[in-house]
Parts: structure tokens; sequence; C-alpha cells
């Protein structure tokens, strides 16, 4: 399944690269690709479990920029 | 208010607060509890988030971020009692952090509105009434009303109407379109005047405009050789910047026997803070992708769109360009120009015309274009060399000198132009002689590629005579004719295997896709509503203009030159910090100055690379102007 969710606030380039390597390595999530300028992010996700692989994408994110909000 | 606001407030608040207290401590001494608390009061204004993030992140097992350094530089100088410079030093981060913010809004901003061009609404017509609706909830085949100055939602047909319209936005060209009915119209483009109604033939997400959109959205991703060096090189600088600066901190008072000297460890480990500084990668990181983006964002507004950061770098090293010689760089609007043997013009393209009645080829309208066909035939195409039409008494051969040769027909030999031979049951019947015009500025093209120092060469299918004739005129450097589609290919390889230097095809995309994907960058012309040529190219010229071709290798080559620059400039600066630390140099400056140099050297260098970045979207309207003169 493919999901694209718009991100809010993301300010920092070196953080968005090292959100993808992060949510990559997640369970479930077979890839992660950030887009820095459109603020987007594009995920390929294992079919069932979404919303506990979304929570933890979640998470992953705040660890690394906690000012950042994803829009799901 | 928003979050920079804020920031900002946090920060006017907190220099109001410093020079405050600064005065008043040179004018009345003040108690020194009373100092600390109003500094540290100035410095909490601007920095608790600082504080708590490091906080936070040290919970989650992240040392060594830019919080973490903030917080420990700015202890260290509360704690040899240098209040001012603490809270200096932390408004000083704000407020580059704040720039840098500022500065990525900002360019993100202007990327957007570059790339502006989505439809907000469609004007449906239901049920005899006028509804409006967002484009995407219009169904095919149903009627869309497009008024003066609106921007059409849907690629579609005019069924009633006519007017100009503006294609700017898809095309680049700024002249505009006369449109009447009958003819189709793609998304994206501005209705200047009069009133159409256009039958949609495709749904928004299919639309010309959705596609574009999608394609320069996710063209980052496909990440050019600089962008991957990047992102390697950041994952390995940080940790060993970070390492240097443990080095840097503990050895030299542990090799120099200095155990005990406490000022001595501590100038180190200043030392090792800045190298600390200078670790983030961020500069590099951000400014590589956003050179690209404002690149590709600033050709697509030329029409010309790039589907990965990887083919404009190709592009701005490609060294020779092939083109294809049909709808490149002649128009591809064939005429017949003359017949031979001029009493039987009649029989002779009549004859023709049983055989190219079903062809869409130009070169089969010109010649229906003078005649019709009134049999049914069974036609056979033979790639490269013509058709061979079977009707109920007749073989009619129809196509250039070597079918007939093929079939031992002995015919006249025409000069100039394409020749249409035609043959009936083994008999030569006569020739049709069909011009092609040379495009406008396509001699433009090839001298302001020959400028740019790149070889051009025209391949193509026609006669060696037409094909020496338009190379002459042209100017081209080499030139190979009568070739298949496959020996295109063959041709191609050769031509990469001679030079390890880059090469670019440029072809209309309609029948030479294997072609454009042997090239190093295929290049795709008048691709305006074709989805072959959006498929197989990586770069798609909107327009017919070859003088685009040019312009897409100047927007490259100023977009690579960008990046390189940001590159270099923000190792040297990072790596000159390092260097002037190591040595001593800055120890000279205040504790305060040395962390000011530091900062900069991080968000400093941070914001000049976007700002230098944002060039890059300018890249595309200084070559119009050079065009232009």
């Amino acid at each position: 399944m493919k999901k694209v969710i718009a991100m809010q606030d993301l300010d920092c380039a070196n953080c968005a690269a090292k959100m993808e390597r992060s949510i990559a390595q997640i369970e479930g999530v077979k890839s992660c690709n950030i887009n820095f300028m459109m603020q987007k992010m594009t995920l390929e996700l294992a079919d069932d479990n979404t919303e506990t692989i979304l929570n933890n994408v979640k998470t992953a994110v705040r660890k690394i920029e906690p000012d950042c909000r994803l829009k799901i | 208010m928003s979050r920079n606001t804020k920031t900002l407030i946090r920060i006017c608040t907190a220099t109001a607060v410093v020079i405050v207290a600064l005065v008043l401590k040179y004018t009345i001494a003040l108690n020194s509890w009373i100092e600390l608390a109003v500094f540290a009061a100035a410095y909490l204004t601007a920095g608790y988030d600082v504080l708590w993030k490091a906080v936070t992140n040290i919970a989650h097992g992240k040392v060594f971020d830019e919080n973490f350094l903030m917080t420990i530089a700015t202890i260290g100088a509360f704690a040899i009692g240098e209040y001012a410079d603490a809270a200096a030093v932390m408004i000083l981060y704000q407020l580059g952090e704040l720039f840098q913010r500022y500065a990525v809004g900002k360019s993100r901003k202007s990327i957007a509105a570059l790339m502006d061009i989505r439809p907000e609404e469609a004007t449906v017509l239901r049920n005899g009434s006028e509804v409006c609706v967002h484009p995407s909830e219009v169904a095919v085949g149903e009627t869309i009303v497009i008024r003066a100055g609106e921007r059409i939602p849907l690629d579609g047909t005019v069924q009633k109407g006519e007017c100009n319209l503006d294609t700017s936005a898809i095309t680049g060209e700024s002249l505009p379109r006369r449109i009447k009915t009958g003819e189709t119209v793609v998304s994206g483009c501005i209705n200047l005047d009069g009133l159409i109604y256009v039958c949609a033939t495709g749904t928004y997400d299919d639309s010309t405009v959705a596609k574009i959109l999608d394609m320069v959205e996710n063209a980052t991703s496909q990440k050019a050789p600089a962008e991957n060096f990047i992102t390697k090189f950041s994952r390995y600088y940080t940790p060993v910047v970070v390492c240097l600066a443990v080095l840097v901190g503990i050895l030299p008072p542990l090799v120099t026997g200095n155990y005990a000297d406490w000022p001595y460890w501590s100038m180190w480990l200043q030392r090792a803070m800045m190298f600390l500084f200078v670790s983030c990668p961020c500069a590099l990181v951000i400014s590589v992708p956003l050179g690209f983006f404002g690149g590709i964002a600033a050709a697509s507004k030329c029409g010309i769109l790039v589907k990965g950061s990887n083919y404009l770098e190709l592009l701005a090293k490609v060294k020779t360009v092939a083109f294809d010689k049909t709808g490149t760089l002649t128009k591809g609007n064939f005429a017949v120009v003359s017949v031979y043997p001029q009493q039987n013009r009649e029989e002779v393209l009549h004859t023709a015309a049983i055989a190219e009645q079903y062809s869409n080829h130009p070169i089969a309208q010109s010649i229906m274009s003078e005649t019709s066909a009134d049999v049914q035939a069974d036609v056979t195409e033979l790639a490269g060399l013509g058709l061979i039409a079977q009707t109920e008494n007749d073989t009619i051969l129809c196509g250039n000198e070597r079918l007939l040769d093929n079939h031992g027909i002995d015919c006249p030999k025409a000069d100039g132009g394409t020749v249409v031979y035609v043959a009936k049951n083994g008999k030569f019947v006569g020739y049709i002689v069909i011009a092609d015009e040379i495009k406008a500025d396509a001699k433009d093209a090839i001298a302001m590629l020959h400028r740019d120092g790149c070889q051009t060469v025209l391949l193509s299918g026609d006669k060696q005579q037409t094909v020496t004739l338009v190379a002459e005129q042209l100017g081209i450097d080499q030139y190979r004719a009568q070739l298949l589609p496959q020996d295109k290919v063959d041709e191609l390889t050769k031509l990469k295997q001679q030079s390890n230097a880059k090469l670019a095809f440029v072809g209309d995309g309609i029948n030479d896709a294997p072609v454009l994907a042997a090239a190093d960058v295929g290049i795709a012309m008048g691709a305006m509503g074709s989805d072959a040529a959006i498929e197989t190219a990586d770069v798609v010229l909107m327009q017919d203009n070859p003088t685009a071709i040019a312009t897409a290798k100047h927007i490259s080559k100023k977009t690579l030159n960008i990046v390189n620059e940001n590159i270099v400039m923000s190792l040297l600066i990072k790596f000159a910090v390092l260097v002037l630390t190591l040595f001593g140099v800055l120890d000279k400056l205040a504790y305060g100055l040395g962390m000011v140099v530091a900062i900069l050297a991080d968000v400093g260098v941070c914001v000049v690379a976007i700002l230098n970045a944002m060039r890059a979207m300018l890249a595309g309207k200084r070559t119009k102007r050079n065009t232009l003169r």
C-alpha cells in the first residue's frame, strides 16, 4: 500500500535524511522517501497493521525533529 | 501567530534585555547576583526550547546534536562568568536558525509559485446548468465551460467556440495560440478571450497538468550523483568530526603531560566544542537537492520537463547531441511539391493513395490531402522501406528507392526532398516529391549548442541527399542518412564508444523510443499531449522549438555550477574553521566571538548555500532574455 503524507514544519534537510533512514527500518515499512522541498513523505507499507506502523512512523519523526508534524 | 514571528519576538525581547543589562552594568555597577539573574532571563527567553530539545534528545539516546552543543557551550560560558556572552551566543544561534527557516520557507514558496499551474475548479454543464466542482470530480465526456481568463482544468476537445490560448504555463511559449472548434486543448493553459466549451477526454489524474506536477515534484527522488555523494559523505562526516572533537579535547593535555593544568584543558575543550559545531552537514544536505529542485522548477517554467536530478546533471555533461530530423529540426508538415511524370499526376497520386490511405504518417497525409482513395486494400508496412498494398486486382508498392530495388523494379532517380516511389504490379508508375520545411530556430539551436562546445550529429531515416542538404543548411557537424530505427541505435552506440562524454538524443518521441532509451539523455520534443514520449524520454520538451534544447542545457549547466559552488564553499569554510581552531587562531577571540565564528560556519554557511541554491530558479529567466537578444 502506498501512502503520501503531508508534513508540517520540516526545517532541517539533514533531519529529513535521518528520518528516511530511521523510518525505513520500522517493521512493515517497505520504503520511505521524504521530499524535503514539497514537505511530503511517501511510504510503502505492508497491508496489515497500518495503524501501528503509522504510529511508529510518527514516533520516529517526533524523536528526530520534535517540531515536525505529520498530517495523517 | 506563526512560529517564525514568535521566535522573532523572543529574540527581540532577549536582545533588548541584554542591551539594557549591559548599559546598567557599565553605568551603575550591578550586583553580581542580579546580573546573573537578568542575563539568565534573557538567555532562557531566547533559548528555552533549545535546552528542552537537548534534554529530550538525550532521553531519546541522541547526543551531539546542535541543541546539545548550544546548551553545553552556553552553560560553559555561564560557568566561567561570561553571562553576556552566553546570552548573546544563544540569541545569535536562534537568529541563524530563524534565517535558515525563513530562507527554506521562502524558497518553498517561490517553487510553489513557479509551479502554480494547478487548476482550482472546473465549471461543468450538468442537466443544462453550470456547476462549479473540483477538476477531479469531472467525468470523461462531460462538457466544461471555460471563460476568458480561466485556466483549462482538463485535457479535452473544443466542442464550441474559439479563443486565443496562452500556453506558456505548459510550453513556455509566450505567443498565444488560436484555438477553434474540433481542436484539442491541454489543461493548464489559460483562455485569454472568448468562451469555449470543451469535452473532457480524460480524468484529472490523466491530465497534462497532473502529470507535469507529479513529474516535477517527484523528480528529486531520482537522485543525481552529486546528491548521492553528499548523502553518503554526510553520513561519515558527522561521526568523523565528532570523533576528532573528542580527540582534540582529550589527547593534547594527555600527550603533553599537563594533566593538572586546568586552563590548558579548558582551551582544548573549547577547541573541541568548535569542532562539534562544525560537525553538522546541514548546509551540504540542504543546498544540493534545493539547487536541483530549483533548476528543475526553472526548466519546467520554460516548458522543459526533466524527470530527475540525475538527468539534469547528465545533461550538463552532454558533449554530443544527436538529432532526429523530421519533426525535430524540420516541421514535419510535408506537402507534395511535384509529381513525375507530370502528365500522369492524378494517376500517380491516386495509386499512392490506395496504399497510404490508412496511415497517419505525415507523408501519407500530405498525399491524402491531394487526392482520395476509393479502393479497399490490405496494407503491410515495412519499417524504413514503405508500404505494400494488396487490392483485389493489384499489388501496389509505395515507398523509397530501396523498396523498389528490393523488388527488382527500375526507376529514374529523383533528387531533393523526400521521394515516394510508386509501382503497380511490378511496374514503375511514377514518383512524388514531398518537401519538409526546416524550423525557423533550428539554425540558432545548432549554433547555440556549438557555442556551448557540443558536437552535433544528425541521424535520419531519410535519403542521403535530403539529409546532406538539411545538415549543410543548419551547420551540423556529422550526419548519417537512410537509417532504419535499429540502425539509429547502432549509430548511437558507436558514437558513445567514440568518446567518454555523455550523449543526448533528441527525437519527436513517436517512433524513436529505442533510440531515446539508448542515449544517456533521451529528449523528446513537442510532446504536448503525447503519452508515449512522456513515458520513454528523460527530458520532455513541451514546445516544438529546437532552441529549447540549448536552454535546457544552459539551465542544467547553471544548476550544476550552483550545486558545485555550494559543495565547495561549505566544505572549504568548515575545513577552514577546523584548521584555524586546531592551530588556535580562533583562541585569540573572546569566548563568545569564537562561538560566533563557529555558529556562522554552521548556520551562516547554510543560509548562504540556500540563497545561492535559489539562484537556480532564475536560470531559465536569464536564458530566455539571452535568446531573445
